[in-house]
């Protein structure tokens, strides 16, 4: 059994075409069932954040697994494939494990070691768990990497280092409004990010927060912990014209702020500049917005690029986390390589005995004057021959569980023997752990 | 003597520009610190350097293009040191020191003789009028610089490139600071300059408006600052409106400096 991963990230999409693949997670389970419905797919887990849209599966089949996963992602967003198919990167076996481990661990994110990473593919895990559609590879492997990512962050700088999004945030709207002493912060749609970054707006000396959400009253008690002001989700529009800095973070299917709103909120401060921070994907706000005069507006994406100048300093903690994912690696393979023995000789196992017993019954029931211990006896010669023929290939498959040569064996022994495939049998394989 | 100091001063101004312009590739401290350092001394020559040539000459060199070129390029070193220390903005160093290098190389470059100065200028409000006109001058001077980097600054944040000049560049909330406060600056010196100037008119000539070609540009200057201030004041103009009128406003300033000989002077 293989793991692969298919997706994209901002390393190989811009925000239109993550914004265009995201899987919104209301509505999860849906492309999770038709995931696993695929031919030869038997696992899977998507993660989708606003960075990054992968999909986790395992197949017997890597070609074949890795193309029906692009092909499913291009057509369950109604995209053309050629076009989605460039920006798809593609990992199985090995590389797959070491990828999902560097993502997890957040040496792969827009911001090297920021922490909201983990947290993400926790849920997405915790989807495919409630759903049904991981089982016990993906388990077992999304496991690992919360441990991988755990040693990660407390045995390197990396996580104390981080330059979050919300650090670049707090830096780009001094580049633009000067002091933040005297400025306010607009928090719209709640998250963590946008939390995040709004108590960096307020460690930076901003003035003020109003927050605004659909649930007024999620509303009301993030403003009491920042000290702010609450306001109706549907009277938020009225209200741009007295934030400076503002902060969207919703899961709106559409943009709720559009050129003319900006526009509008613009004159009634007089022209006083207005920082838009989007970290919605999709996004919040119309990209049109940026056009208006005096107001800058940026994505995450954008977010990225002040913070450059710091990633080369914490080159040596991310040398020393790869080091850790190293290791892990080894680990994991070992144990998914070793994971289908036994199952296998059971599998094997049963349809020898499921001939062998088809063959005495057919015997003793031919013939007439039957001896009285002659059924025990035949029952005894076949199993014990059975035992013999089965001794030599359960023992050098369980061997060759190090060698490595474990994958081919048993996809003989399934092909040959007409073994039933492994699908997400859990309660034998959870039995076996 | 005084040629002495005036080449001392186009010396250290080169040393001052080549340092301001390094510290727009490089960020160091240190650097940061000489540039201001060097200019300073500069400033110092230079401005001995005018009061040498005043005192010998026993009027402000303000009588002729040579002269004015010099004592525009004084004026300008004198309040970019005066903001610089106000704003922390080295950068805008590395645009307005290198024009008034210009302007003081051209000065040279125009030597003429030391004359007999005109009875036409011998009244006190000339020279009020020359001085204000080239303090405000120096303020706009300031004022465009300032909305030249506002302009790029903006570029990259709207193109999102945020390269090495990008985290250089001071905010854009500090240039428009420093572009709105050299008009308020400027715009009053200006005013009294235009009177003071027509009173001088009014001395020399007879009258306290000629309709002279200088005289007609600088109400256009007067009046493009004063519709610039007008507009940030009550409508609240600001950022790439503003920066773009004050380019304007100091283009014309450049133009009827250089262009427009002052018919009751040359």
């Amino acid at each position: 059994m293989n793991i692969i991963v298919v997706g994209l990230s901002h390393k190989t999409a811009t925000v239109e075409i993550r914004e265009k693949v995201a899987f919104s997670p209301n509505q999860i389970e849906k492309p999770l069932s038709e995931l696993v419905k695929l031919e030869g797919i038997v696992e899977g887990v998507i993660v989708s954040t606003c960075n990054r849209v992968e999909i986790y599966a395992t197949t017997r089949d890597i070609a074949g697994g890795i193309s029906r996963i692009k092909r499913f992602m291009a057509e369950y967003h109604h995209l053309e494939f050629e076009a989605l198919e460039s920006h798809l990167y593609s990992y199985h076996a090995e590389a797959a494990i070491r990828h999902v481990f560097r993502v997890a661990s957040s040496l792969d994110s827009m911001i090297v070691g920021e922490p909201q990473i983990l947290g993400q593919i926790k849920t997405s895990y915790g989807y495919a768990a409630e759903y049904k559609s991981s089982g016990i590879i993906l388990n077992r492997f999304l496991h690992k990497a919360f441990s991988v990512a755990k040693r990660v962050r407390t045995e390197t700088k990396i996580a104390s280092s981080a330059v979050s999004v919300a650090f670049a945030a707090v830096e780009l709207a001094k580049k633009i409004l000067g002091d933040l002493s005297d400025k306010t912060v607009m928090l719209i749609g709640a998250g963590e990010m946008c939390e995040l970054a709004a108590k960096h707006f307020l460690n930076s000396g901003a003035k003020g927060v109003i927050v605004t959400n659909r649930t007024f009253e999620r509303a009301q008690r993030l403003a009491e912990d920042f000290g702010g002001e609450a306001v109706r989700f549907e009277e938020f529009i009225e209200n741009l014209h007295r934030a400076d800095i503002i902060l969207s973070s919703t899961g709106a299917p559409h943009c709720i702020i559009g050129p003319k709103d900006a526009e509008e909120a613009i004159k009634r401060r007089r022209f006083k500049p207005i920082f838009f921070i989007d970290i919605a994907v999709p996004r919040d706000i119309d990209p049109k917005v940026d056009k208006v005069e005096n107001v800058y507006l940026f994505t995450v994406d954008h977010l990225q690029e002040i913070v450059q100048a710091n990633l080369a300093q914490r080159g040596m903690e991310a040398e020393k986390a790869e080091e850790i994912i190293d290791q892990e690696i080894g680990q994991f393979h070992k144990w998914l390589s070793t994971l289908e023995v036994t199952p296998t000789i059971v599998a094997l196992r049963n349809r020898f005995d499921e001939i062998r017993r088809t063959e005495l019954d057919k015997t003793i029931a031919g013939w007439k004057d039957l001896p009285p211990d002659a059924g025990k006896r035949l029952e005894a010669l076949t199993v014990a021959m059975m035992n013999k023929l089965l001794h030599a290939p359960s023992f050098v498959l369980k061997q060759s569980g190090q060698g490595g040569r474990v994958d081919l064996y048993v996809d003989a022994l399934r092909q040959l023997f007409e073994l039933e495939a492994l699908q997400r049998d859990d309660e034998e394989l959870e039995l076996e752990e | 003597m005084t040629h002495l100091f005036f080449y001392l001063t186009v010396a250290v101004y080169g040393c001052a520009t080549i340092a301001y312009l390094a510290c727009l590739l490089r960020t160091s401290p240190v650097l940061t610190r000489w540039a201001g350092r060097i200019l300073v001394v500069g400033f110092s020559t230079h401005l001995l350097s005018t009061i040498h040539l005043a005192s010998r000459m026993k009027y402000l060199p303000l009588t002729n293009m040579q002269e004015s070129l010099s004592f525009f390029s004084l004026a300008i070193i004198g309040s970019f040191v005066f903001f610089e220390r106000r704003y922390k903005v080295t950068t805008l160093g590395s645009f307005i020191v290198p024009f008034a290098l210009i302007l003081l190389i051209a000065s040279s470059s125009l030597h003429e003789v030391a004359r007999q100065l005109p009875p036409i200028l011998q009244s006190n409000w000339f020279w009020v009028h020359a001085l204000l006109a080239f303090a405000s001058y120096a303020c706009f001077t300031i004022a465009a610089g300032v909305a030249v980097m506002y302009l790029i600054q903006r570029y990259f944040l709207k193109t999102k490139h945020l390269g090495a000049l990008f985290l250089k560049l001071p905010s854009l909330d500090t240039m428009d600071e420093i572009n709105y406060r050299c008009l308020t600056v400027g715009f009053p010196l200006l005013t009294i300059a235009i009177i003071s100037g027509s009173i001088w008119s009014e001395q020399a000539l007879g009258s306290y408006w000629v309709w002279d070609r200088k005289q007609t540009w600088s109400l256009i200057i007067w009046i493009i600052y004063a519709a610039l201030l007008h507009g940030r004041l009550t409508i609240g103009w600001r950022g790439k409106r503003a920066a773009i009128l004050s380019i304007i406003g100091f283009i014309v300033v450049l133009l009827t400096f250089l262009g427009m000989k002052h018919s009751i002077i040359w």
